[in-house]
């Protein structure tokens, strides 16, 4: 099995989130593998496990990006590629990257994860999928393949879908697919001798444009009540009713 | 500049989805004199006639043995063939389960930019302006497609529904979709969403984390739900834990919600879990440490034990509802 993740690094899902002349601030957060894309680098690792084959990681970044791609390889990948994005570069332009690298070579099986805990969008991996002309099932919660098929029980809002696709294809990985691992220490030290390929879109042949743009960005303004009920639990309990009823008119 | 509209319509458990709804109002209010065409894709037991008492102007019903059940194949090629036979300028949809699968294709297939998770829309100097949030709520920020097609999925519960008006006239079409060879096959659906109510749709929702203790924990929430019409979600330490299932895990890495009322059960407020509900208009917690975090994102606090307090609050709930 020749299988290429698609990874993406973002922030810490600890990190405060601040805006600064309309920009979020990046300079001192911790950056990780987006936590869904971590599960689909374990499940690869998985699948190479039992059928054998390779696992090749992809990210679209900046120089930040190799530490990503290092802790991917720390985990067991074979190879790693980073690929620099042009300025302003959207889901559009970042999945024309991703497809202009994989078209041609031979992979079996995409994974990614469902979606980006940054961007939140959920949309690269599907357009990658569309630009490949290979079907996909998203956000897998259970993943088998043999003989050319995957058969993927997939979250579809609470309930789970049993379904079946012929590969390739591209799978995205749902909390609850697996457990990702820690790199080992012998895993780390193999990763620091490894290259890190890094391409631009020159490189690649893309030339398009991004199709959206960002007009404005603003923090979240919170403005809670903050009242806290006394009595006992009775009291309580009947004064939080009286209070969503006639001050907060929600029931 | 006069917009053609197009959304996707949505039937779940044999009725039309109000977000479905919430995708016609916002494309009423981006027409600027074109037209609002609500198509579905396959549900053939729906007439169309509540979509334009909801503000669509014409209703296209596509029929297709291969449509009965989602298959982004089978979806995407309908629409496509809709898309093209309407011409339309924007395409929405809810940030449903479908709608996030669909989109991002429909909208590479066109070499479209799209806008997901939407919670707002508006027109601004004769332009589309999207509000979303990014770090799940952490941050917004206004987005526009700069070119071409607009693709966007709309997140349930955010964009006001137009009221029903029974006496509002439009064309309802039938249209036949061309076959096509699935590439993928459901072969089984199984059902686990417990209170029936969508958890990202829900206009109340109670929530249990670490604090609930058990699987058995969770009945009291269950109960309460019932009461109020209201959906169970659960923090990651609560899934972590096998008390419940990872669909209901609200926050960074689980469904984002923001309904009208969310109730906090025995959970301390971290930070990934804020993420998720902390847009909800008005938020209650209920812990039993008065130092924990949740509570100053809370608009009402009740400090004890939730074993006490929620069957309390069913009752009082039952005696205000009825
Ligand atoms: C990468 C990553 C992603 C994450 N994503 C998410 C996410 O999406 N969603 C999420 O929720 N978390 C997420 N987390 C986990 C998060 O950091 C917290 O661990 C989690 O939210 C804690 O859940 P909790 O509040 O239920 O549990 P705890 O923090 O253990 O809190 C339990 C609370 O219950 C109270 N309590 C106990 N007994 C009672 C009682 N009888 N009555 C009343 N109160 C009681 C306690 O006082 C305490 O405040 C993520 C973490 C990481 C690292």
């Amino acid at each position: 099995m020749e299988i290429l993740v698609l990874l993406k690094q973002t922030f810490d899902t600890e990190a405060k989130v601040t805006v600064k002349d309309g920009r979020v601030v990046d300079d001192d957060v911790t950056l990780v593998i987006n936590p869904y894309d971590e599960y689909a680098v374990e499940e690869a690792l998985k699948i190479r496990e039992a059928h054998g084959g390779t696992v090749t990681v992809i990210s679209v970044g900046g120089d930040r990006v190799d530490e990503a791609l290092r802790r991917a390889l720390a985990m067991g990948a074979d190879e790693a590629v980073a690929i620099t994005p042009p300025e302003n570069a959207d889901e559009f332009v970042v999945a024309n990257l991703l497809a202009a690298w994989a078209k041609g070579k031979s992979f079996d099986l995409l994974l990614a994860g469902n979606v980006s805990v940054d961007t939140g969008a959920g949309q690269t991996a599907l357009r990658v999928a569309e630009l490949l002309g290979m079907p996909h099932v998203a956000a897998a919660l259970k993943l088998e393949v043999a003989g050319g098929t995957a058969t993927v029980h997939r979250d579809a809002e609470g309930d789970t879908e049993v379904v079946t696709v012929s590969l390739p294809a591209l799978i995205t990985a749902q909390q609850g697919l697996n457990e990702p691992r820690y790199p080992s220490v012998p895993g780390i030290m193999k990763a620091k001798r490894k290259q890190i390929a890094r391409l631009t879109a020159a490189d690649l042949g893309v030339d398009v444009a991004p199709k959206t743009a960002i007009t404005s960005v603003y923090q979240a303004t919170q403005n809670r009540r903050n009242r806290m009920l006394g009595g006992t639990a009775e009291e309580q309990a009947r004064e939080l009713v009286n209070l969503l009823r006639s001050e907060a008119k929600v029931v | 500049m006069a917009r053609n509209i197009l959304v996707v319509a949505e039937v779940r458990n044999g009725q039309l989805r109000p977000v479905s709804f919430e995708c016609i109002a916002a494309g009423r209010a981006i027409a600027e004199g074109g037209s609002v065409t609500a198509v579905l894709l396959s549900q053939a037991d729906v007439d169309g006639s509540e979509l334009i008492a909801r503000g669509a102007d014409r209703v296209v019903l596509v029929k297709g043995e291969h449509l009965k059940e989602y298959t982004p194949d089978g979806w995407l090629s309908a629409l496509q063939q809709v898309y093209l036979a309407e011409k339309a300028d924007v395409v929405l949809m809810g940030h449903t389960g479908i709608g996030r699968d669909l989109l991002p294709r429909f909208a590479m297939r066109n070499a479209a930019g799209m806008i997901s998770d939407a919670i707002a829309v508006k027109l601004e100097g004769g332009q589309v302006v999207f509000t979303r949030p990014i770090y799940a709520g952490k941050a917004y920020v206004t987005q526009i497609v700069t070119e071409g097609l607009i693709v966007a999925t709309i997140r349930p519960n955010n964009v006001a529904a137009l009221e029903a008006d029974a006496g509002r006239s439009g064309d309802v079409v039938q249209s036949e979709a061309a076959p096509v060879d699935l590439r993928t096959v459901v072969k089984e659906v199984v059902r686990q969403a417990a209170t029936g109510v969508d958890l990202t749709a829900a206009k109340i929702v109670v929530a249990g984390g670490r604090g609930v203790k058990s699987a058995e924990g969770f009945k009291p929430l269950y109960e309460l739900a019932e009461v109020l019409g209201a959906a169970v979600g659960a923090s990651r330490a609560a899934a972590d834990a096998g008390f419940c299932d990872y669909a209901l895990q609200i926050g960074q890495t689980g469904k984002t919600v923001t309904p009208d009322l969310y109730i906090a059960c025995g959970i301390s407020g971290a930070i990934q879990h804020l993420a998720g509900m902390s847009a909800s208009k008005v938020i209650v917690a209920i812990n039993k440490d008065p130092e924990a975090p949740i509570f100053k994102v809370a608009d009402y606090g009740i400090v004890g034990d939730l074993f006490e307090v929620v069957p309390l609050l069913t009752r009082e709930f039952k005696a205000l509802l009825g």
